[in-house]
């Protein structure tokens, strides 16, 4: 019982890092139709402007929520800049391209990316700073519950909080919501598409840096390549729960996170990946439109 | 109010507008009419500015056809586009506000609000429901007075009849004469040519890309050719 809520803490926290990136994918999805696959490696660069900026600040030396919030600012207004940039500079001069075209330049700036960091980073794994100290704050029902979890559960909620706020109260939600429903009557309405698109960028990119930190601080490890098998994952959390749809993002992220958990510790963590697809093959053949997904009809 | 030149729209290969002219004066109702396909709603999107035009489209005296369609709203042009256009999953309240995105005058936004429920009693007893629940008729009602949330000087109006019961398509016919005698100043496409020429000062028929006729809404009414293609006599 202990270890099986253990477990669930577990699958919780490393469910709600995906649903944190899986929004980002889901979001920019919503608004371009889309799949952002550079989203993954803003989430990668996030872990490494976080790494540095904690290197540069010497806080692992003081670690604690001061340290972390720090690290949180910086990284977020780091990783919008680059989500910007790549909207700018990639996507925006190809709004009026085919759906394919933009697709196989997401893959070009992810790679792009990967490489980059490659050679500028280096490739082997670094060792993120700690900012949290690991300790057991209390245990319920025997099962202990530690500093990182608490802190990935609490920042996650946190950000799903703020970004249900922004996106159904706020005028710029408002904005987002129309965009997304049909971008030419929003402009027709005197709403800046061009702006709003920035927006959501710099949205999804700030949650992919929060996502990279809270991994930094429970796994300890960066490298250049980190940005794949979880940009994969957060992309089928994304699809599981419905793209486009902000709760499915979120929930799908859990689901994902949970079963992968249970399936490392009752079958065998060889299969923890391939459940992921095992997925993703599922719901792509059972119902495509996801969890929360609405079918959306082609006019012609 | 509106003075537009050799308005020419291409999609690809395919000429939409080739090359059309037409002007409307303050306080007029201006219909165009045409059969599908004719150019009707192209027009209206080359003047919102959501589609590329080329050709000079001036309201009240300035060049506007390269000003971006989110800045066109707040020159005083505003639309209730083809199909209706409005958000089915947010509420009727959260429609109407988007109307007034880019304006910053709450007190007015407020007036116009209240005016608009006035105008649309359907509309104020529906204003929590999801915009996709209303039928089509209020889904009209709410796409013109989201329009009207954006406080223009030139209304224009995609074809307002479209698919809704007579009844509900003279009560539509009402409330633009009716916000027309209050100064609005509305270009009006329209395949229903008998209501939509009586209601007119003046009009243009559309065909496949040219203006083929003009004359004030009476005169084309009695005009043989018109009555023998679009009203069926």
């Amino acid at each position: 019982m202990e270890e099986l809520l253990q477990h669930l803490i577990n699958g919780l926290s490393l469910g709600s890092i995906y649903a944190l990136i899986a929004l980002g994918y889901t979001m920019v999805y919503g608004i371009l139709q889309m799949i952002n696959f550079a989203h993954s490696e803003v989430y990668m660069m996030g872990a490494f402007f976080a790494y540095y900026t904690a290197k540069y600040l010497n806080l692992s030396s003081s670690p604690g929520f001061g340290s972390l919030a720090i690290v949180l600012v910086v990284t977020m207004v780091l990783c919008s800049l680059l989500g910007l940039a790549i909207e700018k500079f990639a996507y925006r001069p190809l709004r009026k391209a085919p759906k394919l075209n933009v697709l196989i330049t997401a893959i070009g700036v992810s790679l792009f990316l990967q490489y980059f960091a490659q050679l500028v980073f280096g490739a082997d794994p670094k060792v993120f700073p700690t900012l949290i100290e690991e300790q057991t704050l209390f245990t319920i029902a025997g099962a202990p519950i530690k500093s990182f979890d608490v802190t990935i559960l609490v920042v996650s909620l946190v950000s799903m909080g703020v970004l249900h706020f922004l996106v159904y109260h706020t005028k710029l939600g408002k904005a987002m919501r129309a965009v997304s429903h049909n971008a030419s009557v929003a402009s027709i309405l005197g709403i800046n598409v061009s702006r709003v698109i920035a927006y959501t960028f710099i949205i999804g990119s700030s949650l992919a840096g929060i996502g990279a930190i809270l991994v930094g601080i429970k796994y300890q490890k960066i490298e250049p390549m980190m940005g794949t098998m979880i940009g994969l994952k957060a992309f089928v959390a994304a699809v599981l729960g419905g793209i486009g749809s902000i709760a499915g993002a979120v929930t799908g992220g859990l689901i994902l996170g949970i079963s992968e958990i249970l399936v490392v510790v009752y079958g065998s963590s060889q299969y923890r990946d391939a459940l992921a697809f095992l997925i993703l093959i599922f719901i792509l053949l059972v119902k495509p439109a996801g969890m929360f997904g609405k079918n959306r009809i082609e006019k012609v | 109010m509106l003075k537009v030149s050799n308005l020419k729209v291409n999609y690809g290969a395919i000429k939409g507008l080739k090359g059309i002219s037409f002007n409307i004066q303050k306080g007029e109702i201006v219909s165009l009419i045409g059969s599908n396909g004719a150019g009707k709603t192209t027009t209206l999107r080359a003047l919102s500015g959501i589609v590329e035009s080329e050709g000079q489209i001036e309201f009240k005296g300035k060049e506007i056809s390269k000003v971006p369609s989110h800045l066109r709203v707040t020159l005083g042009i505003a639309q209730s586009p083809e199909g209706r256009g409005i958000f089915p999953q947010m509420s009727v309240q959260e429609n109407l506000e988007l109307g007034a995105y880019s304006r910053n005058d709450k007190e007015q936004i407020k007036k116009d609000y209240n005016r608009c429920l006035e105008l649309f009693p359907r509309i104020k007893e529906r204003l929590w429901q999801m915009a996709g629940t209303l039928s089509g008729g209020e889904q009209q009602m709410l796409s013109i007075s989201r329009a009207l949330m954006c406080k223009p000087e030139l209304l224009l109006l995609d074809e307002p009849s479209l698919g809704l019961a007579p009844i509900i398509v003279s009560q539509i016919f009402e409330i633009v004469k009716q916000l027309n005698s209050e100064g609005m100043t509305i270009l009006l496409v329209e395949q229903n040519a008998k209501q939509s020429l009586t209601i007119s000062h003046r009009a243009y028929v559309l065909e496949t890309g040219l203006i083929t006729l003009e004359g004030r809404g009476k005169e084309l009414l009695n005009n043989d050719e018109v009555r023998r293609s679009y009203l069926g006599i």
